[in-house]
């Protein structure tokens, strides 16, 4: 085990709070259990047996938005549900992140209609956009790895800022 | 954005019962979010303690435009659109739209590409019944169901990813056939997957068909009269499993069913375990029509070359000017349908899916109408839901399998 080799006989670990901070948060970062259209599907076989997200720390949905840390938009979102989008996102605690899968939830996708949002970062702020339609769940494992490295970089300098 | 719209309880008054007027019994949301709706249902509840009084379901929260959008594309690119409809199921919606294409140009398709559309559509419905196994499996809080039926539809997926080069929406039936022709690896790994269903199709049976938690939650519940899901139009496994007799793929065989040997299972008890029974069965058939049509799969093109329709082949191109032009028309302009109107259906995992189409003699669409199966048999809920628990309306909404997107369109 590499740490245990760089903790020596001392038994003690020095770093920041910022990176304990981070790495706690990217480690157990809970999704909403919340799908949409065909990116449901797909978000469903990246949680199965095959691909297994909770290899990220990823494998409890929480079904409220009041548990969960993160949203995965997965789908469409129409001018009846945006609104319904919204109140849920203003119900997830901070500190909340929200991935845009796929192209229907980042740019309208093939639906360049009247009843679909072009992209869902008219109604939430997007952190990550996962392309394709719908993603491969390899993809949408990227997307969530990004959020992490993202996550990662954060100080408590912009926490600050964030919330003031 | 909009905001949520405050509602009164003027504007449903009809629609519950009186005593939710005086409070005696409870108004209750259930969605538009909320796992065991499927996706983005909203069903208001009438609850008198735990026992539902009424349900009225509110859709339209993935309304998409879809049928609208068709008719501003030619009729091939209008194609791309029938995969998002019904997301489990998108090569049957490719199938019924390219039969109605076909149907109102009057176009013939060869036999080599109906058996490949059967092969794969069966394939598709044995995916479909397993991600429904699998989340009304979870519903009922049988974790592993999810995991054992994801697994073997990764498998599905991957044939889809063989022929088509997508996991979901292939788009791999084109109107006069098919996109191309097979890999040579396909029949092997069709085999294989043939090979295991079987025994995983027991598995599932071992854990579920005589766990007595299961055979608790699920029956005498949500008992669906024959006569009642024939005044809804309900369709496929639901109507199947009430003791009506119906399948497209018997009473007007399409693409070549009449060809093959299957039983169309059907039950009389009309329950949610009789769906569950019903669509267990289904894949166990699916595999038998999969198996036929792979053992006689003809030989020949797989693409109609009525070339006014059905753009000619890349190494045509090169030396025949006719194959030039025909192939610079059909790609920009596409090909122009006469002023007639037709409808085409099938028989998808749901119940019959059908297209509905209405020509104007110019290369787009009219109009086109999608006959879904899922709005249908979401209608019949709200009657046989009345007096159940709410944790039981949780199982009998996801033994009906709607999939939202074949709903709202």
């Amino acid at each position: 085990m590499g740490i245990e080799q760089k903790l020596g006989n001392m038994g003690v670990v020095t770093t920041t709070l910022e990176n304990t901070v981070n790495w706690a948060r990217t480690n157990a970062m809970w999704p909403m259990l919340f799908g949409l259209a065909c990116c449901a599907i797909e978000m469903m076989s990246a949680q199965a047996a095959n691909y297994d997200m909770s290899r990220f720390g990823m494998e409890i949905m929480r079904a409220s938005p009041r548990q969960s840390d993160l949203m995965i938009v997965a789908g469409r979102v129409s001018k009846k549900m945006g609104p319904v989008l919204r109140r849920l996102y203003d119900q997830m605690p901070e500190p909340k992140w929200v991935i845009a899968m796929g192209d229907c939830a980042s740019c309208g996708g093939v639906f360049n209609n009247y009843a679909i949002y072009q992209g869902v970062d008219e109604v939430v702020p997007v952190d990550v956009f996962v392309a394709g339609c719908p993603p491969r769940p390899e993809a949408l494992i990227h997307g969530v790895m990004t959020i992490h490295e993202k996550v990662k970089g954060e100080t408590i300098k912009q926490y600050a800022e964030k919330y003031k | 954005m909009t905001q949520i719209e405050q509602v009164s309880i003027e504007k449903f008054k009809h629609l519950v019962s009186e005593r939710a007027l005086t409070g005696e019994t409870m108004l209750l949301n259930m969605g538009p979010q909320h796992p065991s709706t499927h996706g983005v249902l909203r069903l208001l509840l009438e609850l008198d303690g735990e026992t539902v009084v009424n349900c009225i379901p509110d859709i339209g929260f993935l309304h998409t435009g879809i049928e609208k959008n068709m008719e501003a594309k030619t009729y091939q690119k209008a194609e791309v659109m029938t995969d998002r409809l019904d997301y489990m199921n998108p090569l049957g919606n490719n199938l019924a739209y390219c039969m109605a294409v076909e149907k109102l140009v009057d176009l013939d398709v060869p036999v080599r590409a109906q058996a490949l559309r059967v092969i794969l559509t069966e394939l598709q419905r044995i995916s479909s019944h397993l991600v429904w196994l699998g989340t009304s499996g979870l519903d009922l809080a049988a974790m592993s169901m999810f995991m054992y039926c994801f697994r073997e539809r990764e498998q599905i997926l991957d044939i889809f990813e063989l022929v088509s080069g997508q996991r979901m929406m292939t788009t791999y039936f084109r109107p006069g056939g098919v996109w191309r022709d097979i890999p040579v690896e396909f029949e092997k790994v069709v085999r294989d997957f043939l090979k295991i269903f079987h025994k995983r199709v027991d598995e599932y049976e071992t854990l579920l068909t005589k766990n007595p938690l299961f055979l608790d939650r699920t029956m005498t519940l949500g008992k669906l009269d024959p006569a009642l899901a024939l005044s809804f139009g309900v369709t496929g496994p639901p109507l199947r499993a009430s003791g009506v007799n119906w399948d497209l793929r018997k009473a007007r065989p399409y693409m070549g069913y009449e060809q093959y040997d299957f039983d169309v299972p059907t039950r009389t008890e009309g329950d949610v375990y009789a769906r569950y029974l019903v669509r267990v069965q289904e894949m166990r058939e699916s595999l038998k029509i999969v198996e036929q049509a792979l053992n006689k799969l003809p030989l020949g093109p797989v693409r109609s070359d009525n070339r006014k329709f059905v753009p000619p082949p890349r190494s045509e191109i090169g030396v025949s000017m006719e194959a030039l032009i025909h192939h610079f028309k059909l790609w920009t302009e596409g090909f122009s349908a006469p002023k007639a109107s037709v409808y085409a259906a099938i028989e998808s995992p749901r119940g019959e899916l059908g297209v509905y189409m209405e020509g104007d003699g110019s290369p787009k669409p009219h109009r086109v109408h999608m006959r879904t199966p899922s709005f249908d048999n979401l209608g019949v809920l709200p009657h046989i839901v009345k007096g159940a628990l709410v944790a039981d309306l949780v199982a009998i909404l996801s033994s009906i399998d709607i999939v939202l997107g074949d709903i709202d369109r």
